[in-house]
């Protein structure tokens, strides 16, 4: 009896099987391949653990990877909220279409970004000519990896707002004004309150995304050790020379530092959303 | 995730407070310009290098040999992929929204594990795993089986990389669908692959198939972590992208481009099945 | 006997949802799970269904223990709140489905199921929408088809959850008595939830006044509403005023007032008690006509409809009582704010025991 009461728990079928196949496959491609870098990294000691990710050149990579990708962020987090702002409020020829094409980061390959950034911002390039005549380099310098980053991470901050803002009562506009707040008043003391747990949700997945982006970058950087190296690409420079542990080691730090940020913004989420409904 | 229909949205139309003129043309005028740079001026110039040295270059470019095959690589990888996360997201998700259970918050939050992880950790970690310097690796190089710097290591990494994309769009979809028409077919006496095949998978059919667009277009584009796997081995493991790599490196940037422009219609025509797939939701919207 | 439910209990963490509830409903009855939400009744329906488990008990439909089959041997109609139809389906396909879904042997042939189905949608008449897709039907159109889907499979039961309750209140009303009308025509036993007593009072042969998971009272409607058991059924079946006082000697208090206390309470010590009135069993006039009406003043005036709602404030009583009068009588009394009335509490019913509203 009580066995068959256990079987018959759910009333739709098809737990057992869907849950199973689900843990069976999660496991296979994900668990326990992402567990390799624990068995890989454990084995190494604490010390040489310890000298393999403080080694200047892995630090400078770390550093190089953190700044970019925080510049680019709050790069984003800006034009974000811009072109968020500009398609859900205005109207204007051509809205729908620049609206469609803000997914197109998503979907270009980033090889692809990468290569027309790179040519973009060469010396020779249509912009990179520009530049050079003022003595600016983008192209092998962080400046080049921050506008490729830009570029990737673009499309978090925006899909995350405009949802948000399309979803914001008019009415509480009309009482601020009715209030006697002037636009901009109403626009930094009521909207941007209301938006900003959407913005920071947008700019921390960008930045998640730029510090492990690779195929984007690598082109435009010029890989230059302790000046224009990311950490993603000391992890494949350790690979090419065997390095399996060296590698482990540089990818846990990487792997660690972007799942606590995850974690904190899942934290902050919820905090929100116990706040305020 | 695609944007489904609010309730409000549709019949009124109201007139929202808007900025004054002046105030519209600068943000736009701003929104433009981070468009032509950051968009238009990319897209163009693939296009203008593609074809700098003439239509006939541009067709040999990609009809050569190495082009041909790294397409077929792709496309390979494509159709292994692609059909088994489906069948792992439809899965996942019936599991994780038709039932309760504990630690299903948890299990979430595992599926979306690698969206957070480096393409290249994901490149490595098949490479710890299955590389031929690995216990587990030698021993199937024994059996004569090869990973890692062929097809199966491509297959397998791309398989990490685009993992979640169908669940994630399922999931928010069949969530707010609930379990309201599963159980009234279960009371008119449906067994569960009826409900299953007659009811669930056409009211997701919409999400499934851009989930599985998203997976496509992840396939084809996937770069670092294929280029961990993979060895660019010309005509035997290169696809696409490592193909566009290997002549962009070589200075061969007319080729480079006339292949990535292949990758930049596909990106396109992404974007716009999104949109049109979000019109037929709007039009299927099931809120009155 | 249509259904026997015997001792269902069900826990859910952390509260129990159903306490031993028995319950038995003749062939051919409509009856009302009657209660506020949360109150069990929901779980109870959707346990007859089998699409909940009892943690212990017995679901016996037309003398057959169906307590462990699965949802889909049951053959019972199931009506959802919110209709629950297959969206992407036309009117047509949803009412067939049920027919359409059964293994080969026991299917009807396509025109048996053409037919019934056209005979279903005409009796609930939605006949011309057979090719419509719900979203283009209306609330109220919706769950008529959603009740002809149910009564496709020719169920033993029809089971019945909150079937008005997304609809507006005029399409609730009609709905509610062209349902009354269609349960006389075709006699299926059927049990409906409501949290609405007005529903359960109009359309029901008995209700089931459920509490906490219990059952409270069981009658018809006549005999709950005239005579609920206890202070909780006395309340959620309408309006009332709840005077909290005390009953002695015979007598119970009411501020400074005291009324003679009901035969069955005449002899009890003296402890707490809750006398209540409705609204409507207050009686208005200019003079005294009885030693024990109240004086009172008009505080407010409320229009409603055919009725007039009113506020008093009575000497010896701490909050307000609210009567409703005739509009006639209103009229001829010629009352307004301010005035000075005797109000008689025509009908108090008296209930002791620990009761908090």
């Amino acid at each position: 009896m009580e066995l068959f009461q256990r079987k018959r728990r759910n009333i739709l079928p098809g737990f057992g099987l869907s849950m199973g196949y689900t843990v069976f496959y999660l496991s296979a491609i994900v668990i326990v391949p992402l567990s390799m870098i624990f068995f890989n990294t454990i084995p190494m000691g604490w010390e040489p653990f310890l000298h393999t990710v403080t080694a200047p050149r892995v630090l400078a990579s770390y550093r190089l990877s953190f700044s970019t990708a925080l510049f680019a962020a709050i790069f984003d987090a800006i034009v974000g909220l811009l072109t968020a702002w500009v398609l859900v409020r205005y109207r204007f020829a051509g809205r729908q279409f620049l609206d469609a094409l803000v997914d197109l980061p998503f979907a270009l390959p980033t090889a692809v970004a990468g290569i027309c950034f790179a040519t973009l911002y060469s010396p020779v390039g249509w912009l990179g000519e520009t530049f050079a005549k003022w003595n600016i380099e983008i192209i092998n310098s962080p400046t080049g990896i921050v506008v490729a980053l830009i570029f990737i991470g673009f499309p978090f901050v925006v899909r995350t707002i405009q949802p948000v803002l399309e979803e914001v009562e008019q009415e509480i506009e009309e009482a601020a004004q009715c209030l006697g707040a002037t636009r901009w008043q109403t626009f930094r003391k009521i909207l941007l309150p209301h938006l900003f747990p959407a913005l920071l949700t947008g700019s921390t997945l960008a930045f998640a995304r730029g510090i492990g982006e690779y195929g984007s970058v690598i082109f435009i950087a010029g890989n230059l050790p302790m000046k224009t190296e990311i950490a993603p690409l000391m992890i494949m420079s350790k690979l090419d020379q065997f390095d399996y542990n060296g590698a482990s080691a540089v990818a846990l730090v990487l792997l660690l530092i972007s799942f606590s940020m995850l974690l904190l913004l899942n934290a902050v989420q919820e905090w929100q959303q116990k706040e305020y409904r | 995730m695609l944007k489904q229909p609010t309730p409000e949205s549709a019949p009124i139309v109201k007139k929202r407070i808007s900025d004054p003129l002046p105030v519209q043309i600068v943000l736009i005028g701003l929104t433009l310009l981070f468009f032509i740079t950051f968009i238009f001026l990319p897209l163009g110039l693939v296009f203008a290098q593609a074809f700098s040295k003439g239509w006939e270059y541009y067709l040999e470019s990609i009809r050569e040999p190495y082009a041909l095959e790294a397409v077929k690589l792709t496309l390979t990888t494509v159709a292994i992929v692609v059909p088994l996360n489906a069948l792992f997201g439809v899965t996942a998700a019936w599991a994780i929204t038709k039932f309760n259970f504990r630690g299903k918050a948890a299990l979430k939050t595992l599926l979306d594990l690698p969206f957070a992880v480096s393409p290249v950790i994901a490149g490595l970690i098949f490479v710890l795993l299955v590389g031929s310097r690995t216990p587990f690796g030698s021993w199937l190089g024994e059996q004569g089986i090869k990973i890692i710097f062929s097809t199966p290591g491509i297959v397998i990494a791309t398989l990490f990389v685009t993992f979640p994309f169908v669940a994630r769009e399922l999931i928010p979809l069949m969530e707010a669908q609930g379990r309201d028409e599963e159980e009234a077919a279960l009371t008119l006496g449906a067994r569960g692959w009826q409900i299953f095949g007659k009811i669930t998978l056409p009211n997701i059919r919409w999400g499934l198939l851009y989930g599985m667009i998203l997976c496509s277009a992840r396939s084809i584009g996937e770069f670092g972590a294929v280029s961990v796997v993979s060895g660019h081995i010309r005509g035997q493991t290169n696809t696409i992208p490592l193909h566009v790599e290997i002549l962009y490196s070589e200075y061969n940037f007319a080729a480079s481009f006339s292949v990535a422009s292949i990758l930049v219609f596909l990106a396109l025509l992404t974007v716009g099945v999104k949109v049109t797939l979000e019109k037929q939701f709007q039009k299927n919207s099931f809120h009155h | 006997m249509g259904i026997e439910l015997q001792n269902i209990t069900k826990k859910f963490t952390g509260y129990t949802a159903l306490d031993n509830i028995s319950l038995n409903v003749a062939s051919g009855e409509l009856v009302a799970l009657l209660g506020p939400s949360g109150c069990g009744k929901t779980t109870l329906l959707r346990i007859i269904a089998g699409l909940e488990l009892p943690d212990s008990g017995k679901i016996i439909l037309e003398n057959k223990d169906t307590t462990n089959l699965p949802p889909r041997k049951k053959n019972v109609g199931f009506v959802f709140q919110h209709y629950a139809l297959f969206r992407r389906l036309t009117v047509f396909e949803n009412v067939a489905f049920g027919l359409k879904v059964l293994p080969m042997r026991e299917r009807p042939s396509r025109s048996a199921i053409q037919e019934r189905v056209e005979h279903l949608l005409k009796l609930v008449q939605m006949d011309w929408a057979i090719k419509r897709y719900p979203s283009q039907l209306s609330g109220g159109q919706r769950q008529r088809v959603a009740l002809a889907r149910a009564l496709a499979v020719n169920p033993k039961v029809l089971l019945l959850d909150e079937p008005f309750s997304a609809l507006d209140a005029k399409v609730r009303q009609e709905l509610r008595r062209w349902l009354r009308k269609l349960h006389d025509e075709i006699h299926v036993t059927s049990i409906f939830v409501t949290h609405d007593q007005e529903e359960a009072l109009e359309l029901a042969d008995r209700i089931v006044v459920i509490n906490k998971g219990r059952i409270e009272q069981l009658g018809t409607p006549q005999e709950v509403y005239d005579h609920p058991v206890n202070a909780f059924v006395y309340n959620f079946l309408g309006n009332v005023n709840v005077f909290h006082g005390r009953i002695k000697e015979g007598k119970v208090t009411l501020g400074t007032h005291h009324l003679d206390a009901p035969d069955e309470l005449k002899n009890t010590e003296e402890r707490p008690s809750q006398a209540f009135v409705r609204p409507h069993e207050i009686g208005i006039s200019r003079i005294r006509s009885n030693e024990t009406d109240l004086a009172g003043t008009i505080q407010e005036v409320r229009l409603m409809g055919g009725q007039i709602g009113l506020n008093l404030e009575c000497e010896g009583f701490e909050h307000p009582i609210e009567a409703e009068i005739p509009r006639d009588l209103y009229i001829n009394l010629q009352l307004s704010r301010g005035e000075k009335v005797f109000v008689s509490l025509n009908r108090v019913k008296v209930f002791t025991g620990d009761y908090a509203i």
